[in-house]
C-alpha cells in the first residue's frame, strides 16, 4: 500500500505515478472532492480535460470542475444551472427595483425644486397684498384731501 | 411498418438503440451534437446513471441542463458554468449597490424636506397672518410705520434665503 498516492488514485486503487495529472488538484486528505468529480465526470473525461489544458490553468480547472459536480450532486436535475437560473431572477428583481427607487429620486427631487420655488413666490404675495394695502390708502388720503379742498 | 433510426448516443456509441433506450426521448438522432458534448463532458454511463435515479418527468429537464452544463465546458475547459455564475454573482452586487446608494438618496431628500417644511410654513404664517389681522387703516398705518423703520419684508427673505444656502 503506497501511503503516497493522491485521492484519485486511491479511489481508482491504481498506482499512483511520480506525474499522475490529477495528483496536484485531488490531495489524498480530501477524498470526497475526487469522489463527487469521478461520480459526475467520470476520471477519464477529467483527466483528458486537465490534458487539454496549460498547467497554470489547471487548479482552477478542477476546482471549477468540483464546484459543478457538487451542485449536481446536491440538485441531480439541475445542477449549477439551477443557481444561474436563481442569479438571473435576483437580478431581473433588483433592476426592477432600482428602476423604482430612481423614479421615486425623480418625483422627489421635482417636489424639492417646486418646494423652494415656493418661498419667492410667498415672498411675492405678501408684497402685492402690501401694495394692494398701499394703495387704499392712497385712493383714501386722497379722497380725503380731495374732499377737504374742495371745501375749503 | 418501418423500423426506426437509432438515437444520436446509440448512433455515436454504434450499438443498437433498444425500444427502453434510456436516451432515446432526450437525444434524437436530428441533433447529434448535443449528445456528443454530453459524452465529452459527463461520459455516458454516468449521464445514463443519472438519469435512471431520477424520476421520468424530471429527465428531460435534467438532460437540458446537463447540455447546457456541457456547452458551456466546451466553450470555456477551464471556468465552464462557473464564469457565468461568477459573472452573475458580481452583477447581482453591482445592482445591491446601486439599490442601497439610491434608497440612501431617497433618505437624505426626504430628511431634507422634513427639516425644510416646519420653518418655511412657519414664515409664511408670520406674514400672512400678520397682514389678515391688520384688516384696517389704523392697524395699517401702525404696520406701514413699523416697515419703513425696520424692513420687515426684507428681513424676512434674507432668513428663508440662508436656510437654503
Amino acid at each position: 500500500m503506497n501511503p503516497g498516492r493522491c485521492a484519485a488514485c486511491r479511489y481508482l486503487r491504481r498506482r499512483c505515478a511520480e506525474d499522475c495529472i490529477l495528483s496536484p488538484y485531488f490531495p489524498y486528505n480530501d477524498p470526497q472532492r475526487f469522489v463527487s468529480v469521478h461520480k459526475i465526470h467520470g476520471a477519464s473525461n477529467v483527466t483528458k480535460l486537465l490534458q487539454q489544458l496549460p498547467t497554470h490553468l489547471r487548479a482552477k480547472a478542477a476546482d471549477s470542475l468540483y464546484f459543478e459536480a457538487q451542485c449536481r450532486v446536491e440538485d441531480p436535475v439541475y445542477g449549477c444551472v439551477g443557481l444561474i437560473f436563481l442569479l438571473q431572477q435576483q437580478i431581473h428583481s433588483a433592476e426592477s427595483e432600482l428602476a423604482k427607487t430612481q423614479a421615486e429620486i425623480a418625483v422627489l427631487k421635482s417636489q424639492a425644486q417646486h418646494t423652494q420655488a415656493q418661498p419667492f413666490e410667498a415672498e411675492s404675495d405678501v408684497n402685492n397684498l402690501l401694495q394692494e394695502q398701499l394703495d387704499n390708502i392712497a385712493n383714501v388720503s386722497f379722497s380725503n384731501q380731495a374732499s377737504s379742498g374742495f371745501i375749503n | 411498418m418501418g423500423c426506426s433510426s437509432p438515437c444520436a448516443s446509440c448512433k455515436l456509441l454504434r450499438r443498437r438503440c433498444t425500444k427502453d433506450c434510456i436516451f432515446a426521448p432526450y437525444f434524437p438522432s436530428d441533433d447529434p451534437y448535443k449528445f456528443a458534448i454530453v459524452h465529452k463532458v459527463f461520459g455516458a454511463s454516468n449521464v445514463s446513471k443519472m438519469l435512471q435515479e431520477l424520476p421520468v418527468h424530471q429527465r428531460a429537464d435534467a438532460v437540458s441542463s446537463l447540455a447546457y452544463e456541457a456547452n458551456a465546458r466546451v466553450r470555456d475547459p477551464v471556468y465552464g458554468c462557473v464564469g457565468a455564475i461568477s459573472f452573475l454573482q458580481n452583477q447581482v452586487s453591482q445592482l445591491q449597490m446601486q439599490l442601497a446608494v439610491a434608497q440612501n438618496e431617497i433618505l437624505c431628500i426626504q430628511m431634507q424636506q422634513e427639516s425644510a417644511w416646519p420653518t418655511l410654513i412657519d414664515h409664511q404664517q408670520d406674514d400672512k397672518s400678520f397682514l389678515l389681522a391688520t384688516n384696517n387703516l389704523d392697524n395699517i398705518s401702525q404696520y406701514l410705520n413699523f416697515a419703513s423703520s425696520s424692513n420687515v419684508i426684507q428681513d424676512a427673505a434674507l432668513k428663508r434665503e440662508s436656510f437654503w444656502t
